[in-house]
């Protein structure tokens, strides 16, 4: 496992970063995307100080890129030799769903962010990828794209479309060498998500869900839900009917 | 964010103001906006300190775990540079498997930097490698002005030395660099050595001076003439092995507080007994460092077994020149009301100069154990073990203390005074308004 070539797109979440840590440790060279330079740089040392052997930042706005998708990947390709063995899509926003009722430019944001853009992303690595013959492509959804609810189904639409987009490249190159993992977390204990009341066993560690992750993309895997319950909770969830369903106040 | 915050000792749960920085950078405003909500603060790490030290009741409390990052680690020298919020554990699997330990570990390895660096935590090698301050080669200290001050044992002499044990009251440490000491493998040769009187203890103690690591497990509830019975452990780190930061072996948890103390006197002494005779008490061989230094991380939450109610941890330090008699007599004590804890620690810290003003490590011998929290009583029993450590000249340990008279601490800190000069004004805690507002009488937690 050693000598990795690893691109994550969102590098200053905290799912991301605890999962560059364990390519970190293995000494792999990663880039790190994102919006802010100070923190990339910081979280750059911390990568090499546990064992990288390369950690290159590459500020830019994911959402819209000033250069342009396939240009801001050729890019970072170009800062690994070439050669990109793992693609992490992490970044994302929770977004004001009630912003997003009011006001339709707010709502198309958080679509653009959360879809339309991680989309784009993933064709121009899944490319890349296959024109290698090889490669691992990972793309972090969500349960709550599973079924829409009216608390979050702006940010579960978002994220919905992206596990579908995922799951067609995964059948696009399914019994090849490319490999496509769909990840759908619950709830994680980080930033994004101090906003809400924690605490119980529904809540899961960044570091939980960055081994987990790392477990599956070794295994082959398509579609990851973690922590592991979540698989149980979102069968439920999709298979209540709309009667008993619409009834509830989630 | 309003939250309530427990310490280790889950005696009470008290409301602050949370503020959970995710990056170094994000800490001094976060710091500046909780002074100006509740006018002071206090910086909090992975919450093992045992009482009310790590608390500020209706206060600011700046949650450092998630300033966790590497600033830069020199695998040649063992130097590293870290925020303060990074944990012992997660360091570990950064430095062991490049041949690294850091230079003194306290009993648990889920503690900060920033936290180590506080409360000045001491080891099993205390006679050999002083403690965690003795190896801290500067620190970054936030001053609620905004000033960010570099201290060192070589610049800012004063503050770093106030900061060193300091327990976070001069300050936000952000940062900290440490020497680390170099290992050949993360096994360690260890031998445990069962012993039937206290007495014995003190024998074993000064032959085993030259291995690096010792400390003893004690029977609490032993008397006459087995009083103070226990197993002498000793061990150095192995010339060779491989170098893994964790064992490879599964976790248990107490997953949820039960409605009583699973602790109590009956159940106690069986668990002595039983660990007192099992095979492992004379084991002589290998293991990994974590069952050596960390047997408690084993069971994740261990501080629920006590119950809603919680505990009180009592840790006294006192002077060779007294200490078989002292802790003679503070083992009669604790023997003859029996309660206590399993584990029972008595360890001789070296004659080494403290790194810091306030640092609680002194030469002597010191003992450390915990009490089920059943009111007065315990309160009493506490008060009784207060009077021999007085008379002894020794001191207790604050991250440990949530009920320690306030002229007892003035007795066995000196240095306060001194300390006091670098308090920073808006940083306060729950043990320090406690040692401030009674200054004679003993006050109840």
């Amino acid at each position: 496992m050693t000598g990795q070539t690893v691109v994550i797109l969102g590098a200053t979440s905290a799912v991301a970063e605890r999962y560059a840590r364990l390519h970190a440790a293995r000494g792999a060279r990663l880039v790190l995307a994102g919006r802010d330079g100070r923190r990339l740089g910081a979280i750059a040392a911390d990568l090499m100080a546990r064992g990288a052997a390369g950690a290159e930042v590459a500020m830019m706005d994911l959402a819209a890129p000033a250069a342009g998708f396939d240009t801001a990947w050729a890019d970072m390709a170009a800062k690994l030799g070439g050669r990109v063995d793992t693609v992490l899509l992490a970044y994302g926003i929770l977004g004001d769903q009630k912003a997003a009722e009011a006001d339709t430019a707010e709502m198309a944001r958080q679509l653009i962010t959360n879809m339309t853009s991680a989309c784009a992303w993933l064709t121009v690595a899944a490319n890349h990828l296959e024109r290698q013959g090889q490669g691992t492509l990972i793309a972090i959804a969500s349960v709550a794209g599973d079924r829409g609810r009216q608390s979050n189904y702006v940010y579960g639409a978002a994220k919905g479309g992206l596990a579908l987009f995922a799951q067609g490249m995964a059948h696009r190159f399914a019994g090849t060498k490319v490999k496509v993992l769909t990840v759908k977390p619950g709830f994680i204990d980080t930033p994004m998500t101090d906003g809400l009341a924690k605490g119980g066993p529904l809540w899961a560690t960044p570091e939980k869900v960055a081994a987990d992750i790392d477990r599956a993309a070794a295994k082959g895997a398509t579609t990851l839900y973690t922590p592991w319950f979540w698989m149980g909770i979102m069968m439920i969830i999709r298979n209540l009917p709309g009667a008993i369903f619409n009834r509830m106040k989630i | 964010m309003r939250q309530p915050i427990k310490s280790w000792g889950n005696l009470a749960s008290v409301e602050h103001d949370v503020a959970t920085p995710a990056f170094r950078e994000d800490a001094a405003p976060l710091l500046t906006t909780l002074l100006e909500k509740t006018g002071s603060a206090l910086a909090h790490g992975l919450g093992r300190s045992y009482g009310d030290s790590p608390l500020n009741a209706g206060g600011g409390l700046l949650v450092t775990r998630r300033m966790d990052r590497c600033h830069a680690f020199d695998t040649a020298t063992g130097v590293l540079r870290a925020d303060a919020g990074l944990s012992l554990a997660d360091l570990h699997v950064i430095t062991v498997p490049r041949g690294w330990f850091v230079a003194v570990t306290p009993g648990t390895k889920f503690v900060t930097l920033g936290g180590a660096v506080a409360n000045d935590v001491h080891g099993k090698n205390h006679h050999v490698a002083g403690s965690f301050g003795h190896h801290v080669r500067a620190l970054g200290l936030r001053r609620s002005d905004g000033t960010l001050v570099d201290c060192a044992p070589d610049r800012n002499t004063d503050l770093f030395r106030a900061t060193i044990g300091g327990l976070g009251l001069t300050g936000l440490i952000e940062w900290a660099e440490i020497q680390l000491q170099a290992i050949a493998s993360s096994d360690m040769e260890v031998e445990n050595i069962r012993f039937d009187h206290v007495d014995r203890f003190f024998d074993l103690a000064a032959e085993s001076l030259d291995w690096p690591y010792s400390v003893a497990w004690v029977d609490c509830l032993s008397q006459g003439a087995s009083l103070g019975r226990g197993i002498f452990s000793r061990g150095r780190h192995a010339p060779d092995g491989p170098r893994l930061a964790q064992p490879a072996s599964a976790k248990l948890a107490v997953p949820l507080t039960p409605p009583i103390s699973l602790i109590n006197g009956l159940s106690l002494r069986a668990f002595n007994a039983a660990y007192y005779s099992r095979p492992g008490a004379t084991f002589a061989g290998r293991c990994h460092f974590d069952g050596f230094f960390y047997p408690l991380d084993g069971v994740h939450h261990w501080n629920r077994v006590y119950g809603p109610r919680g505990f009180y941890q009592y840790q006294c330090v006192v002077p060779p020149a007294v200490a078989r008699e002292a802790v003679t007599e503070l083992l009669a004590r604790i023997a003859a009301s029996g309660t206590g804890s399993c584990l029972v620690v008595l360890k001789n810290f070296g004659d080494v100069a403290p790194a810091g003003l306030l640092s609680f490590p002194m030469a002597g011998t010191t003992l450390a154990l915990d009490f089920p929290n059943q009111g007065q009583r315990t309160l009493a029993l506490m008060a009784d073990l207060d009077r021999t450590v007085a008379a002894a000249g020794g001191r207790l340990y604050p991250a440990k203390d949530a009920r320690m008279p306030a002229d007892l601490f003035a007795a066995g800190y000196p240095a306060v005074a001194d300390f006091k000069r670098h308090i920073d004004p808006a940083f306060m805690s729950d043990f320090w308004r406690r040692m401030e507002q009674a200054p004679t009488k003993s006050k109840q937690a």
